[in-house]
């Protein structure tokens, strides 16, 4: 049996490993935060209303992972136009004719676990597959949509205009208990993007063997040795 | 009440009416402090109401179950009714009015005629629209032909009430009689909503005077409500709001933590959501509201809020999705089939895919054993 020759490549740069963990820690502690806004526990029993400040803080907690992950967000935005080919923009949305190639590539072999006959070697996605970065892409507008409705809900108490310019989100949506509706049912939505995406990135890791979880930790992954251009003197492995 | 005597100001009304100019004083000044004025607006205040002829009118009432009017003639202050109901002549009002049947009726279009394009329209209730509006008619005319006969010489319209302003519960899922709101119908008029079921008397009467008194149209917010009085949520004139920022939630009406005076957000209150005034003007001379009375707000200054419910829970369940569709039944069976789904895929990974995961653990396995040190 011959075992295969994988080189070293540079896929996920610093600004997309710092955006990724950043928003992990954000996104959790927002859906912390946020349950415990949606059916907060009767703790604190016995306590003078004037000593105690708690859900208050967790109200400011939810707030500030709010803002540092609409900030990262909007780095991110920034690096899709100046970052490498995995992180540009182009990338998430399945619009070329390889891309969706690519796609059906995934659905048939990794989603229903079929063998894909005519298989080549272009098949396996050095940075995301297409189907991921178009999830990505999907969860991207979500997000945004989160955003809208969790600063229209800040817009009328917040003293700062940038949570007010979105203050006709409200009427739009018919109140503000429409608001928090549509925030609060999203959560579970990321709650689920979470449980899926997660799932994946172990399943490729298991199945592949070729670095898919500490990519996101190192920004290297392995890639068949064929893949790479031969004729550069300079190669390194 | 007959076609009032238009040449009268407001204030030899009063005086009339056997009001000294102290008691006047009094009533502007309390007035000017619930329509948000400051201080130094009072003298103001009280020259127009000394000065301007009083302005007519005409109050309809269509679907609705009169609890506006109830709310409206309960105003804490004792000239509020006296001031509104003598002195802003009142020309017609189903509820309130002596008159009655044609001779009522005939006293309004009178009125309508004298003062037409000066008076203020009052709407209470919704207005039905299906099989030609037969489900509300006064002297045999349907609301809607009512409504546009009253609305084509008034000024502005006020609107009293959630009925008239955003249907109601008649209007309520599913709306059996096609219920709209007067600004579904008239289009061409300034439209001011005071809503609520019913809304205070004191913002009812204070609207009414911001309209005598500046003849002007008071700011508005989104949904057609005047700023001075729904611009804040009940939730931030709550006086239980530090309980809420403390985290000391009462769980159980009566409890003895709701009667401490513990938030009561998790019974469902919709203080958080929702525009009234009720924190800071309360009811019934000030002397309570519902939150302070134990219960939560229910939200009823809100659009469409009868079909917000249920009202003791703190998310509205959006109908279309099954009965009892809540975000978090919804959301746990989503999340559980993502999970359920993922379990299972990785037991087939398993299954289907063993040539791939054998054959490379065993030339792993191989390049182990032929390792150099
Ligand atoms: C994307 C991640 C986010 C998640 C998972 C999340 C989750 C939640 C949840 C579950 C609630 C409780 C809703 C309810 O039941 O009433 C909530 C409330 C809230 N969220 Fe978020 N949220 C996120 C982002 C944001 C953002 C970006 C903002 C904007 C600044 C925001 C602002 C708010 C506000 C203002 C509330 C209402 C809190 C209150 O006034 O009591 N959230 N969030
Ligand atoms: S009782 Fe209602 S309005 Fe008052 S602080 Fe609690 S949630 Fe807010």
């Amino acid at each position: 049996m011959s075992s295969l020759v994988f080189k070293r490549v540079y896929v996920w740069e610093l600004a997309v490993r710092f955006f990724h963990w950043i928003t992990v820690g954000s996104m959790i502690v927002l859906i912390i935060t946020g349950f415990i806004i949606a059916d907060p526990p009767a703790l604190n029993m016995h306590v003078e209303a004037s000593n105690a400040y708690l859900f208050g803080y967790i109200r400011v907690i939810h707030f500030t992972a709010a803002y540092l992950v609409m900030a990262v967000a909007l780095f991110r935005l920034y690096w899709a136009f100046a970052g490498n080919q995995f992180a540009h923009w182009s990338y998430f949305i399945p619009y070329s004719k390889k891309a969706i190639k690519n796609i059906l590539h995934v659905i048939k072999s990794d989603i229903l676990l079929l063998k894909d006959r005519n298989e080549n070697l272009e098949d396996v996605s050095i940075g995301h597959n297409r189907l991921a970065a178009f999830s990505y892409f999907i969860m991207g507008l979500l997000f945004i949509f989160q955003a809208m409705t969790g600063l229209a809900l800040l817009s009328q108490t917040s003293g700062w205009w940038f949570p007010k310019m979105f203050a006709w989100i409200v009427p739009l949506m018919g109140g503000e208990i429409h608001v928090r509706y549509w925030h609060h049912f999203l959560t579970w939505i990321f709650m689920t993007f979470i449980v899926i995406h997660v799932y994946l990135v172990l399943y490729h890791d298991y199945v592949e063997a070729r670095g898919e979880v500490s990519s996101m930790i190192s920004g290297f992954k392995f890639v068949r040795a064929e893949r790479i251009k031969k004729d550069k003197e300079t190669q390194k492995d | 009440m007959t076609t009032s005597q238009q040449k009268e100001t407001y204030l030899d009304a009063l005086l009339e009416r056997g009001y000294s100019r102290r008691d006047f004083m009094k009533f502007v000044t309390f007035i000017t402090a619930y329509m948000g004025l400051e201080h130094s607006m009072v003298s103001q205040v009280a020259k127009a109401l000394e000065t301007k002829k009083r302005i007519p009118v005409i109050w309809e009432h269509f679907q609705e179950c009169t609890g506006c009017t109830e709310s409206f003639i309960r105003s804490d202050h004792p000239i509020v009714a006296d001031i509104i109901l003598d002195s802003i002549s009142l020309d017609y009002t189903d509820t309130l009015m002596a008159a009655a049947g044609h001779n009522a009726e005939s006293a309004k279009q009178k009125s309508m005629k004298e003062n037409y394009g000066k008076y203020i329209l009052i709407v209470e209730g919704a207005v039905p629209t299906k099989d030609g509006g037969v489900y509300c008619t006064i002297a045999g005319r349907t609301a809607v032909d009512i409504l546009k006969e009253s609305a084509a010489g008034a000024a502005a319209i006020i609107t009293f009430g959630s009925c008239s302003a955003y249907g109601g519960v008649q209007a309520a899922y599913p709306n059996p009689t096609g219920s709209v709101p007067v600004d579904a119908i008239i289009k061409d008029k300034p439209i001011i909503k005071v809503p609520g079921c019913p809304p205070i008397s004191e913002v009812m009467t204070g609207v009414v005077i911001h309209y005598a008194v500046f003849g002007t149209i008071p700011e508005l917010d989104s949904i057609g409500r005047p700023k001075q009085f729904y611009g804040k949520r009940v939730h931030d004139s709550c006086y239980r709001r530090p309980y809420f920022d403390a985290g000391l939630f009462a769980e159980s009406y009566d409890s003895e933590e709701a009667k401490k005076g513990y938030c009561l957000y998790k019974l469902g209150c919709r203080g958080p959501v929702t525009y009234n005034a009720c924190g800071f003007m309360e009811w019934n001379n000030g002397v309570s509201f519902p939150i302070k009375s134990g219960y939560p707000c229910i939200g009823c200054s809100e659009n469409n809020f009868w079909d917000n419910g249920p009202f003791q829970e703190r998310l509205v369940n959006i109908s279309g999705f099954g009965i009892e569709a809540t975000a978090d039944k919804i959301g746990k069976v989503v999340l559980g089939v993502a999970a359920g789904g993922a379990a299972l895929h990785a037991i087939a990974t398993n299954v289907l895919k063993r040539k791939e995961i054998k054959e490379s653990i065993e030339s792993g396995m191989e390049n182990e054993k032929h390792l150099n040190s």
